[in-house]
């Protein structure tokens, strides 16, 4: 691989015929992926050990993989002319794949496109959408998340019924009261005291 | 009661809103494990370091490359190259560098020894396909820079080490050369190639290492021939068999010039022992035969004159050369003795003095050595220490020292055929439970611990203990049934024969049996396991009977050999019972039918399409003869494109009479134009799906009907020039065509055409529906399509009157061979990533909603809820829509990073997904394998029937004691009051 020269790389995709017989019309295809430094790592908190030992490109949903160099940089060898798909799986990113087309009357030129958002790409360095972060943040403590519990809601809407009640029923006009209190007589509602074993010794 | 239905709006209400899968990170490993492997080992070279941690590098059958502690047998790192890309050769370069050459010799890969980082790739070319090899030599220098030799594809290539530059290249173009050896003595700047040519002429290169120059060329031709392979027994000298596998070729070509000798091998070994195949092997002076029973272990002296060391009878294994000093060379020897290996150590030039003899227990279950490593070590005394790998039958890997097991890897779990499930036994008085909650303290204090974690008031010790208390919880991992049947075994058969149970709790080894079934035999040469079933699973009678589990496997690659059953005891892992069966096993069909001991009926489908039912017994025949026209199943023949529906016609006629066998015809098939379309995926529903309701309540109180079948099949096809990868075919001519085929009538039910797409296919069936995933052309992207049918026939049934009058069809007998009135609804979605295996949970009752696991090609496992693919998705729906759950349309589906099952994980190298039902409704199980296995529990709909791990009764105790207080005084308040009143 003499044409593996960082000058070669930076063309990106370097597509010289290949030297083999039989396969005249095979191509290379050279990139980069990039992630971002410093992103994440120590905001999000959670850093995988060895992450960029873990990046897999995949071209085709696996037909080949390859893996990054210290750089970043990748290369496919032997790709027959067509268009192609890239996929990146790194953990705790989200890559868009990119379309890939490898012209045989053009060697060189490249023609590269996130499959996402359709942003065409003027070289072949992939970064990556947005972070992946699997894991829900445990919500710090505070009065609020207690109240909204079950168990809160419960103790609140008790809290209610034995407070504001009386409250609204002070607020009512004395006449209606009565009435209210003749009609819950004559249905012979129990009072609350009644109900509870001492209420029993009134 | 109340109180609790409050609870349940409360967490229906909450599940609504949030993405329903969700794990904090303190929560990994409390409901899932996670198991690396590796494979079977091809290669192992160890780490020669001084300083540092000993690891060993090893290269699998997997295609993984890792790097283990050779201490504890842990993974320091692991990469798992592609599919195709098969490991040729590993070596470690420069003490720091591993180089990996892999396939077929095209690639040469370098990684950092400490950490795994690629350092370099490079690819080579060559003229021709041929053997390849990767030298390391250690002496060879080109300015400063270490070389590496490879010879791939009838080339030779001199590397260098820092950076794979290819430093000289020299092409054997020669159309009949085939290399054999590629040498490269120490101390000197030769290379030698040799090889045949035409079968029959010797032919040896020599090589000037510095620059690639032809030196020498010398050829001699054999009028015998030459078979398999050759062996090295000094830098100069190779040993190879003539073509009737009888003489012995020494060639020698020392100086350039070939010499040989011939020897029969009568000659040195007594009685005739038939064709011999050579062992191939690196220990200088000496090499081994082997015929059909004897391995001879032969040494050469001088000048090409042969002496028998040792004839044994046993099972063997020979290590690789390893150089201990200057001129001596060790090799280790494994022989087999019932329950225990034998391992010596010797010096290559002296046969009959050990350094080392060992006898190491050895379990059964493991079978015989396939592999050995030998590395030694320098002991305090000064002396030197061995220590050897070895690889057994079952491809699990063991660290041999000192007599005794180190550590051992089960890395056949790295290839997984077949998983099934059984049932824990119940608990019974006599079952000792273990001990969960010891008293009341320690729980009070456990939940005390809990609630400070949960105000957040706990120190860093607290929490602790909280997380090592809650992984710790023995509950999970206790060996009897429990009530919501989160306890379970999983049966996996893995590609060397072997079955595991494996605890659902912790993913513990429960037992392992080498199935002796699957051992090679006269009758069977290369046995190779199938399937697995569930064959008893008593349940109702039968109560103590333990379930046993059917492995179905055949005698050799094609499928007219004949196969093998095996009956194994899901409690104890012994093998009941095996057959060797008389005809072949094309297809297996569960019946839906027990015998009195809960036995399933089975029908195996042979190559001529005769069926055999098993298990053979009266009963069982008396109850499949009740069931005898109902019994329909299919076939796909996708070479051909055909597919076939068959029944079952009358006893078999012919040469055997066996009340057992039956005769089959066709009742249908379909045939797929083979110009324009080839099956690349037929799916059907999982036979023991459960369906709740046929009944789907849409928006408007109206109700649409399930077409609920077990007889549907999806099928996919494509354009044969499609069929490839993707990037060969323009968008014009490839299509992707879906059908819905009813496998008794052979009746088309729904078909659909996606022009411009492409497989691969991957799809799931269940209920009245199919997902299935492929990659469009046009937009170059993967698409996920969804077909729901409906059943138009029982629409009306809406009407009350209809009901209240008795004129509905409910009641109706369903038969498949009416014309079946349906609907379908379809509606695609793109989708980012490449998938490798699609799946749907499964619940004990089928209420709970349904979603989709996506096994992505970055191997994680991602949960989709199902109604992401509904096709009544609109992009404005109504209100009453908005009501019924169903989510505006997108043009493309959500991934939601934390609805990944496999959370921060990689199921490395994923292959299957396969999901269980808990008893519990809410609750369903997934395990994922491939080169790992993942094991969790998922509740699509949350958990509601249930209360969650992490719920505090410490809170709801002091909420009731808060409540009560608040009743007592506010009964004080009240009778304060009364009272007042009444004095008023």
């Amino acid at each position: 691989m003499a044409a593996v020269t960082p000058l070669l790389l930076l063309l990106l995709l370097s597509s010289a015929p290949s030297f083999s017989s039989g396969s005249r019309n095979a191509y290379n295809i050279n990139g980069r992926v990039k992630i971002p430094q410093g992103l994440g790592l120590g905001t999000k908190g959670y850093a995988l050990p060895g992450r960029m030992s873990n990046v897999k490109v995949l071209l085709n949903g696996g037909q080949n993989i390859t893996f990054l160099r210290p750089d970043g940089y990748f290369s496919f060898h032997n790709i027959p002319a067509g268009t192609h798909l890239i996929e990146v799986s790194a953990i705790g990113y989200f890559f868009s794949p990119v379309r890939v087309d490898v012209s045989a009357r053009t060697p060189g030129k490249v023609q590269a496109a996130l499959t996402e958002n359709r942003k065409g790409l003027s070289e072949l360095v992939l970064e990556p959408l947005r972070e992946e972060q699997y894991y829900e943040i445990r919500e710090p403590f505070s009065i609020m998340s207690l109240l909204k519990s079950p168990m809160g809601l419960m103790v609140g809407f008790m809290l209610a019924v034995a407070f504001l009640m009386p409250k609204l029923v002070e607020n009512m006009d004395l006449e209606e009261m009565r009435r209210a209190q003749e009609e819950m007589r004559s249905q012979g509602v129990p009072s609350l005291s009644s109900l509870l074993p001492g209420g029993a010794m009134n | 009661m109340a109180i609790r239905s409050f609870f349940l709006f409360i967490l229906f209400f909450s599940s609504s809103l949030s993405p329903v899968f969700s794990l904090y990170e303190d929560q990994v490993g409390l409901m899932d494990w996670h198991q690396q492997y590796i494979g079977k080992v091809k290669q192992a070279v160890f780490s020669s370091q001084r300083a540092g941690r000993k690891r060993v590098v090893v290269s699998t059958e997997e295609n993984v490359i890792a790097s283990l502690d050779l201490r504890h047998g842990e993974i320091f790192w692991r990469h798992l190259l592609g599919a195709d890309d098969v490991i040729d050769g590993i070596d470690i370069g420069l003490g720091k560098y591993v180089i990996t050459l892999s396939s077929g010799g095209s690639i040469l890969r370098s990684w950092n020894l400490p950490d795994g980082q690629m350092v370099w790739e490079s690819s080579l070319q060559g003229p021709k396909h041929s053997k390849s090899f990767l030298l390391v030599p250690t002496n060879l220098k080109f300015d400063k820079d270490n070389v590496l030799v490879v010879f791939s594809n009838g080339r030779l290539h001199a590397i260098s080490c820092i950076d794979g530059e290819v430093l000289w290249k020299k092409d054997f173009e020669a159309e009949s050369f085939e290399v054999q050896q590629v040498i490269q003595p120490p101390g000197s700047d030769l290379i030698y190639v040799v090889g045949f040519a035409a079968s029959y002429q010797f032919e040896m290169y020599q090589i000037n290492a510095k620059n690639g120059e032809l030196l020498k060329h010398e050829s001699a031709s054999f009028s015998s021939g030459f078979s398999g392979e050759v062996s090295l027994v000094s830098t100069e000298t190779v040993v190879a068999l003539d073509s009737t596998g009888s003489i012995l070729l020494t060639i020698s070509f020392q100086d350039g010039k070939i010499s040989s000798q011939q020897t029969p091998i009568s000659n040195l070994v007594e009685d005739s022992l038939g064709p011999a195949v050579i062992i191939p092997s690196s220990v200088s002076g000496i090499f081994a035969i082997k015929t059909d029973a004897v391995t001879v272990f032969i040494r050469v002296i001088g000048e090409g004159k042969l002496e028998v060391v040792e004839k044994t009878t046993h099972e063997i294994a020979v290590s690789d050369a390893l150089s201990i000093s200057e001129d001596q060379q060790a090799f280790a020897l494994i022989q087999h003795a019932s329950s225990e290996i034998h391992l010596t150590v010797k010096l290559a030039h002296d046969w009959d003095g050990n350094l080392l003899k060992e006898s190491v227990k050895m379990d059964r279950q493991r079978g015989l050595v396939h592999k050995v490593f030998i590395n030694n070590y320098i002991r305090t005394d000064r002396s030197y220490g061995f220590r050897v790998l070895i690889v057994m039958e079952d491809h699990s890997l063991l660290l041999l020292q000192q007599g005794e097991i180190v550590w051992s890897r089960e890395d056949g779990l790295a290839s997984i055929i077949d998983v099934t499930t059984s049932e824990l036994p119940v608990e019974r008085n006599g079952v000792s439970v273990a001990k969960v909650e010891h008293n009341l303290f320690e729980w009070l204090k456990g939940h005390m611990l809990k609630l400070k974690g949960t105000l957040m008031l706990a120190s860093p010790e607290d929490m602790a203990a909280i997380q090592s208390m809650r992984l710790k919880s023995s509950e999970k991992s206790k060996m009897t049934r429990d009530h919501n049947g989160f306890r379970k075994l999983l049966i996996v058969l893995t590609r060397a024969g072997k079955l595991f149970a494996l605890h659902t709790g912790d993913g513990r080894i429960v037992w392992s049996h080498l199935l002796r079934s699957l051992h090679k035999s006269e009758a069977c040469q290369s046995p190779i396991g199938l399937n697995l079933y569930q064959w008893q699973v008593p349940h109702h009678h039968a109560m103590d009977e333990n379930p046993s589990v059917l492995v179905v496997s055949r005698c050799g690659p094609s499928s007219d050999t004949p196969g093998v059953l095996s009956f194994v005891d899901t409690y104890t892992g012994k093998e009941l019972s095996s057959l060797s069966l008389d005809h072949a096993v094309v297809q297996v069909i569960p019946l839906p039918y027990t015998d009195s001991t809960e036995q399933r009926l089975h029908l195996l489908i042979n190559a001529d399409k005769h069926a055999h039912l098993y298990p053979k017994t009266s009963e069982a025949l008396s109850i499949f003869k009740r069931e005898f026209l109902n019994i329909y199943w299919y076939s796909v023949e996708d070479q051909n494109g055909i597919i076939k529906g068959h029944a079952l016609k009358c006893k078999c006629t012919g040469e055997v009479a066996d009340e057992f066998c039956f005769d089959t015809r066709d009742l249908w098939s379909v045939v797929f134009p083979s110009e324009s379309e080839k099956i690349v995926a037929t799916v059907t529903r999982k036979l023991n799906e459960v369906v709740h309701t046929q009944a789907k309540v849409v928006a408007d109180q109206d109700v649409m009907y399930k077409y609920i079948s077990r007889n549907l099949l999806f099928v996919a096809t494509v354009a044969p020039k499609g069929s490839g990868e993707i990037g060969s075919v323009t968008p014009e001519e490839s299509w992707l065509v879906a059908y819905l085929i009813d496998t008794v009538t052979g009746r088309i039910l729904h078909r659909v055409t996606h022009h411009g797409s492409q497989g691969p296919v991957h799809a799931v069936f269940s209920e009245n529906w199919v997902v299935y995933h492929y990659f469009n052309l046009r937009a170059h992207r993967y698409e996920m399509s969804v077909i729901e049918i409906y059943d138009q026939s029982r629409a009306d049934n809406i009407d009350v009157w209809k009901l209240v009058l008795g004129k509905h069809n409910l009641t109706s007998p369903i038969s498949l061979f009416s014309r079946p009135e349906v609907i379908t609804k379809s509606q695609s979605y793109f989708f980012t990533h490449s998938l490798k295996a699609i799946a749907v949970t499964s619940t004990a009752k089928g209420i709970t909603s349904k979603q989709l696991l996506l096994g992505t090609i970055g191997d994680q496992v991602l949960a989709l809820d199902k109604r992401f693919l509904d096709p009544r998705r609109t992009v404005n729906p109504t209100q009453a829509e908005k009501e019924e759950g169903i989510i505006p349309l997108t043009d493309s589906l959500p991934i939601i990073p934390q609805s990944y099952v496999t959370h921060a994980l990689r199921v490395e190298g994923l292959r299957g997904i396969i999901t269980v039902p808990a008893k519990l409704e809410s609750t369903t199980l997934v395990f994922a394998h491939g080169v790992d296995l993942f094991f969790t529990q998922l509740a699509p709909s949350r958990t509601y029937d249930s209360l969650t791990e992490d719920f505090s009764y410490a809170l709801l105790l002091i909420t009731i004691v808060a409540l009560v207080a608040a009743i007592f005084v506010t009964w004080r308040l009240s009778e304060r009051k009364e009272l007042q009143e009444k004095w008023r």
